[in-house]
């Protein structure tokens, strides 16, 4: 978009105080048509704004355009790399590695995801957790979830794993086995099936560029 | 004020439906905090019904029970004050009355299913029949397809009875407005997408523009509508206030979603938008402050209905306080990237749901009280309002603060010093900040739910014949009464 936020704001504000200006010609300001005015005016100006936004927003978070990576970035090693210029982490794909041993095609890529997202849906993941930093504060924030080091570290050995995506595949299948802290989540009860599709899935979330959130994540101890 | 009673106005039928909305909606009020209790305690002992009940299904049910009655209680205002405000019954009353109980069957079904079926396998079938999986809206598909009809037809209802009345004023333009929006937007949020950023794109549509857009309105519409009746304030006044804080609630608050785009993965515009648009969007808040205060003092306070009065003057403060300062706190960009996701969200929605909405319902329930016994008792008082006022509010302040504080412990320890990992979170929860203050949720809540119960006990005896000195037992001309002769 052509446009700074600056301007649109400017803009939106400009705009709405000038119709309602005319449109109120020989009223005073603290009369009820002036303020009648205004009430209809801002609120029309804004929705405009709102939906020329969103449009705008729609087409930048298309997966595999500018702001979401493909489905098929499972197939590759995905990390975070800091941006000088931004001055925050952005997500970077790196080579093709395969995901449980194989490449899924773009189609098999998005079924996969797709019913990962029916799992976290029908489980209701966000009573307890946030995704996008959104939802319930019971369970850590799953936006990066597929990098933190935490799987590596500490689920690997215990849930002995060969891999990355095995190590959250097992854990995910039945996580009171392995409990890890006070508190703990319950077993939800997945298949195998739906299991890989998860991890597939919150893989696939790890990628989204999220103007750097959550800050430095996992560069501290 | 002299004690006075009016004999026998008479109730309009929509009305008397209105009486069943308050009871589901004070029915359901109690369940929030029941669920509210249990999931409490579940992070004080993880261990308390782990697995039987997770903690998930009580967070939805406290969650979701309070959507509900709050919507439930602001409708049963509409039906009660509309027949006033347009001179006549209500047009479609008797399937405003029938979808009024499928609505009641429907939520009695969901909410045993939440409670007992709780997840699903990974189809379509759960999602249409157990539970969506979006916060505040996981109600199934069919719920929501009954959810919009009703909405639908009350929407008919209010529309209807305008037309047959003949009789537009500013505050239904306004009412009829909102209600269109507030219903097209729940529709925002009856859909199934892969891509999380555009699924929570529209889930703020719902969330975001009903409570800091849609609802404020409808509050301001049935906030004009309670001081018509408590203190008799002109209508030019009103509308006039209305007004100013519809151009400011909608000028600042449709744009101010934005602050909920700052990283989902939604462009970096958002950022400045939003920050900048949701940092006016207390603006309104504080003239509805202004305006209700104002009111009352030109007034002396000379109500009809104390406790009613007092809440009017409640909501304005919550709302300003809640969604203003607490939103406010948090609504920067800037801040909001350590803040993001932590217990402080859930700070400000404690104390913004109960300042603005729950505040509101009060104010509806107790003028409905007064008007449902006979004779009707103006002005109407009793011993124990204060006292469930008085304890739900010291309830909301401890639980409010409590979670600030966990919040606070939460953005610094997780956000800010650990990186926001799995071992950062465990350092938040474990720290001693946050462990002790969820003792202090608990027993603030237990305050709650006593200035519930003393409520409870209040609604059902404010007012009644026997509380009444004789000598005020006369007939009188009704200041304002809710009923027509
Ligand atoms: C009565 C009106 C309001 C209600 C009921 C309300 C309620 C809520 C709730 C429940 C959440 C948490 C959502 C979640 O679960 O993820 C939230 C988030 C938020 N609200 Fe409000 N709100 C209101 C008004 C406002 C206002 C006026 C502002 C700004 C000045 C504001 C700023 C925010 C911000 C910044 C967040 C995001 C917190 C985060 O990043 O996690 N709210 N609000
Ligand atoms: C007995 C009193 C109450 C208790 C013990 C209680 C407790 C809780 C708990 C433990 C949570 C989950 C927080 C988390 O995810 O970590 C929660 C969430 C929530 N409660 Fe309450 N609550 C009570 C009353 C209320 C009332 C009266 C309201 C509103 C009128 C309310 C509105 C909310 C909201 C909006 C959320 C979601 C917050 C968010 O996602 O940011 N609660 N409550």
């Amino acid at each position: 978009m052509d446009y700074g936020w600056i301007e649109i704001a400017v803009a939106a504000i400009f705009v709405s105080v000038v119709i309602t200006l005319v449109l109120s010609r020989g009223a005073g300001w603290l009369s009820w048509r002036f303020w009648r005015n205004a009430m209809v005016v801002s609120s029309t100006v804004m929705i405009l704004v709102l939906l020329w936004l969103s449009f705008d927003t729609a087409a930048q978070t298309r997966p595999g355009g500018e702001r979401l990576a493909p489905w098929t970035v499972i197939n590759h090693e995905v990390g975070l790399k800091w941006n000088p210029e931004k001055r925050w982490q952005e997500p970077v794909v790196g080579e093709e590695t395969g995901f449980f041993g194989r490449v899924y095609s773009p189609e098999e890529a998005y079924a996969l995801i797709a019913k990962g997202k029916l799992v976290v849906q029908s489980r209701n993941c966000m009573e307890c957790h946030t995704l996008l930093g959104n939802g319930a504060y019971y369970a850590p924030d799953l936006t990066r979830a597929w990098l933190d080091p935490w799987w590596e570290e500490r689920v690997m050995p215990i849930v002995g794993a060969q891999s990355h995506e095995e190590a959250m595949r097992t854990w995910l299948m039945n996580p009171p086995k392995y409990p890890q802290g006070k508190r703990r989540m319950p077993n939800l009860g997945l298949s195998e099936e739906e299991a890989t599709a998860l991890v597939a899935f919150l893989k696939w979330m790890s990628t989204i560029d999220t103007n750097g959130f959550p800050a430095y994540f996992g560069e501290m101890q | 004020m002299t004690q006075a009673v009016q004999s026998h106005p008479k109730l309009y039928e929509s009305q008397k439906l209105a009486r069943w909305y308050f009871v589901v909606a004070i029915t359901l009020f109690s369940a929030q905090l029941i669920f509210g209790l249990i999931a409490a305690y579940q992070q004080i002992d993880p261990n308390f019904l782990f697995q039987l009940a997770p903690f998930m299904t009580n967070r939805t049910l406290h969650v979701n029970a309070m959507v509900v009655w709050l919507l439930v209680g602001m409708m049963g205002g509409v039906y009660w004050f509309l027949p006033k405000e347009t001179g006549r019954e209500v047009v479609g009353i008797t399937l405003a009355k029938i979808i009024w109980w499928v609505i009641v069957a429907g939520v009695t079904v969901v909410v045993l299913v939440y409670l007992f079926v709780q997840i699903g396998p990974a189809k379509w079938t759960t999602i249409w029949f157990i539970n969506e999986g979006r916060e505040y809206i996981e109600a199934p598909r069919w719920a929501d397809i009954a959810i919009v009809l009703w909405v639908a037809i009350f929407l008919f209802n209010v529309i209807a009875t305008v037309l047959k009345a003949r009789r537009i004023t500013g505050i239904l333009m306004v009412l009829i407005f909102d209600l269109v929006a507030l219903g097209a937007l729940y529709t925002a949020g009856m859909h199934f997408t892969v891509n999380i950023t555009m699924d929570q794109f529209l889930w703020w549509w719902v969330i975001h523009l009903w409570v800091e857009a849609t609802w404020e309105v409808l509050v301001g519409v049935l906030m004009a509508w309670a001081l018509m009746y408590l203190l008799g304030t002109s209508r030019r006044l009103l509308e006039t206030w209305l007004f100013i804080e519809v151009a400011l609630v909608f000028g600042t608050g449709i744009i101010g979603l934005g602050h909920h785009y700052f990283w989902i993965g939604t462009p970096e515009y958002w950022l400045g938008l939003g920050g900048f648009f949701s940092a006016l969007e207390p603006l309104p808040l504080v003239a509805m402050v202004v305006h209700a205060v104002y009111d009352a003092g030109g007034h002396r306070l000379g109500a009809v209905n104390r406790p009613a009065m007092f809440w009017v003057i409640a909501q304005a403060f919550g709302n300003f306080i809640g969604a203003g300062v607490w939103g406010f706190m948090q609504t920067l960009p800037q801040i909001n990237m350590f803040s993001h996701g932590t217990q402080l969200a859930a700070a400000h929605g404690h104390l913004a749901f109960f300042g603005a909405y729950l505040s509101t319902v009060m104010v509806l329930v107790y003028i409905a009280a007064q008007n449902l016994r006979r004779p009707v008792r103006i002005p109407v008082s009793s011993k124990l309002w204060g006292w469930a006022a008085g304890l739900l509010i010291l309830g909301i302040i401890g639980i409010g603060g409590a979670f600030t504080i966990s919040g606070f412990t939460q953005t610094l320890i997780e956000r800010a010093a650990g990186g926001s990992t799995w071992a950062a979170f465990i350092q938040a929860y474990t720290h001693p900040w946050y462990a002790n203050t969820l003792w202090w949720r608990f027993w603030f809540g237990m305050v709650m739910l006593v200035g519930f119960v003393l409520l409870a006990v209040d609604l059902l005896t404010i007012g009644k014949h026997a509380e009444l000195p004789k000598a005020a037992r006369q007939p009188a001309v009704a200041a304002a009464g809710g009923g027509h002769d």
